[in-house]
């Protein structure tokens, strides 16, 4: 008898658990910045969907470029006909995990930093990235705090030499998420 | 062993339940993302094709400066060096008053024309679930023909120095792809000579097709009704081709094109050059848009 309890208990455990490890969002915010002596260019986009699995520190991230909007309505043409190409590349995707990763406690409120690594994809280019980010948990959500730099370049933007000197060879990205938690 | 048996269907249920609940993070994500509807942006790198209207409109706040040139015809030959001795200008100073509706003044140097125009957007070609298929837009323009009278003791009215031309436009853009019809009615208030129409009615087909991200090949015909023989004169349908090439705040419009006008009511009525005798002009567009104060992006 005791043969069979044990497994019945994991199956009982196991489903109301995997269920709670899930944390997701839809409105995440990511703003770029580019800031040269000629210009300064800022875009946010507040649609972007992630989900962090606080059980195994898996992170995943969806920005559709289309819904960076910036200063200029001209800049923003320029951005998805001329650089990102947003027709022809719709999406950036994120797929990492955090490192060393230790199991969250959401019951009570906390910050840790991590260090989170994976595959960065813009404009059709995969690249492997690894950041710094700063979770907090606070009772029933999750933020997650990250901002790092990025070159257009390595993501096959060119940028023509007439250009060159209003954008930034290193573009800042703030990643600024509130996560709840996940129920299907 | 039945005990066991059943253990062990429970153990292996324990061991998969996790992995069918536990879906990858990846397809949560895709099923997610409801997809969204979203305006097509970039139909034309411009507001005009070549001469005519495109479907673009500036946003709000944005100011357009557009200086263009027509040369003489390529077969006059070296003496006037292939056209280039010669030059027909306009200027115009265009501006979004909201993000669908724009206006514009300018000046011609062929027939000395005042001109003005209001553009209204209608609708926009969209993506996504539902999307509506085209970009619609209404233009509605006038000019004023400024040259002395030719026959000054006549009772001249300032009346018949206007000419109007209202257009609808529906584009769509198929990719690198552009299309767009303009049908387009001209109201000339005096014709120059006896016989010709005071109403015309024309077709205007353009396109476009995208080279590179700041290079399009560009093109645009208008089918029009009006007498082909005026008198001694020959009018022609208008047919330009040219390129388009875009450097951040300036695109530069370089064409060939059988007309001298550059508003409706000139080159689509009043075009006289023919292609295939070599009547054909080399010309530019410049224009520079300024935004004038930042607002929140479209």
């Amino acid at each position: 008898m005791r043969i069979l309890f044990i497994p019945l208990v994991m199956l009982c455990l196991a489903l109301p658990v995997s269920a709670q490890e899930r944390y997701f969002t839809k409105s995440g915010q990511i703003v770029f910045f580019s800031s040269t002596s000629i210009e300064d260019i800022r875009a946010v986009n507040d649609q972007v969907t992630s989900y962090l699995d606080i059980k195994t520190g898996e992170l995943v991230f969806s920005v559709l470029i289309r819904s960076f909007t910036f200063d200029k309505a001209l800049m923003q043409e320029h951005f998805n006909e001329n650089y990102v190409e947003s027709d022809k590349y719709p999406k950036a995707t994120f797929e990492g995990r955090i490192i060393d990763f230790a199991p969250l406690d959401v019951s009570k409120s906390g910050t840790v930093e991590v260090k989170v690594s994976g595959k960065l994809a813009i404009h059709g280019i995969t690249r492997e990235i690894e950041v710094s980010a700063t979770l907090s948990t606070y009772p029933g959500k999750i933020t997650a705090k990250s901002d790092f730099y990025i070159n257009p370049e390595e993501f096959g933007i060119r940028i023509p030499q007439v250009v060159r000197k209003n954008i930034a060879e290193k573009i800042a990205v703030n990643v600024l998420m509130f996560y709840i938690p996940f129920k299907k | 062993m039945k005990a066991g048996k059943t253990a062990l269907i429970l153990l292996l249920l324990a061991v998969i339940a996790p992995v069918v609940t536990g879906q990858n993070l990846k397809d949560l994500l895709d099923e997610t993302e409801a997809e969204q509807r979203l305006p097509v942006e970039g139909l034309w790198k411009s507001t005009r094709i070549i001469n005519g209207h495109s479907s673009k409109q500036l946003n709000r706040r944005e100011l357009d400066y557009r200086i263009s040139h027509r040369f003489g015809r390529i077969n006059s030959g070296p003496y006037e060096f292939f056209g280039l001795d010669q030059s027909t200008i306009h200027l115009s100073m265009e501006y979004g008053i909201t993000d669908r509706l724009m206006v514009g003044i300018g000046r011609g140097s062929f027939e000395k024309t005042v001109d003005g125009f209001l553009k209204w957007s209608i609708a926009n070609q969209q993506s996504g679930p539902g999307a509506f298929p085209f970009t619609i837009s209404m233009v509605s323009s006038f000019e004023i023909n400024t040259l002395r009278w030719q026959n000054p003791e006549r009772d001249n009215l300032f009346s018949s120095r206007l000419t109007y031309s209202y257009q609808a436009i529906a584009a769509r853009k198929f990719g690198k792809f552009t299309l767009q019809l303009t049908p387009t009615l001209v109201h000339r208030n005096l014709v120059h000579l006896s016989g010709d129409y005071n109403d015309i009615l024309a077709l205007g087909v353009g396109g476009r097709y995208k080279l590179t991200n700041r290079i399009a090949l560009t093109g645009e015909y208008y089918l029009v009704n009006h007498p082909r023989t005026v008198l001694t004169t020959q009018l022609y349908n208008p047919f330009s081709l040219g390129f388009d090439i875009e450097t951040g705040g300036h695109v530069f419009q370089i064409m060939l094109t059988n007309s001298l006008g550059m508003r409706e009511g000139t080159f689509i009525g009043n075009t006289n050059g023919r292609w295939a005798k070599g009547d054909i002009h080399l010309g530019f567009n410049i224009s520079r848009v300024f935004t004038l104060k930042k607002g929140k992006g479209k």
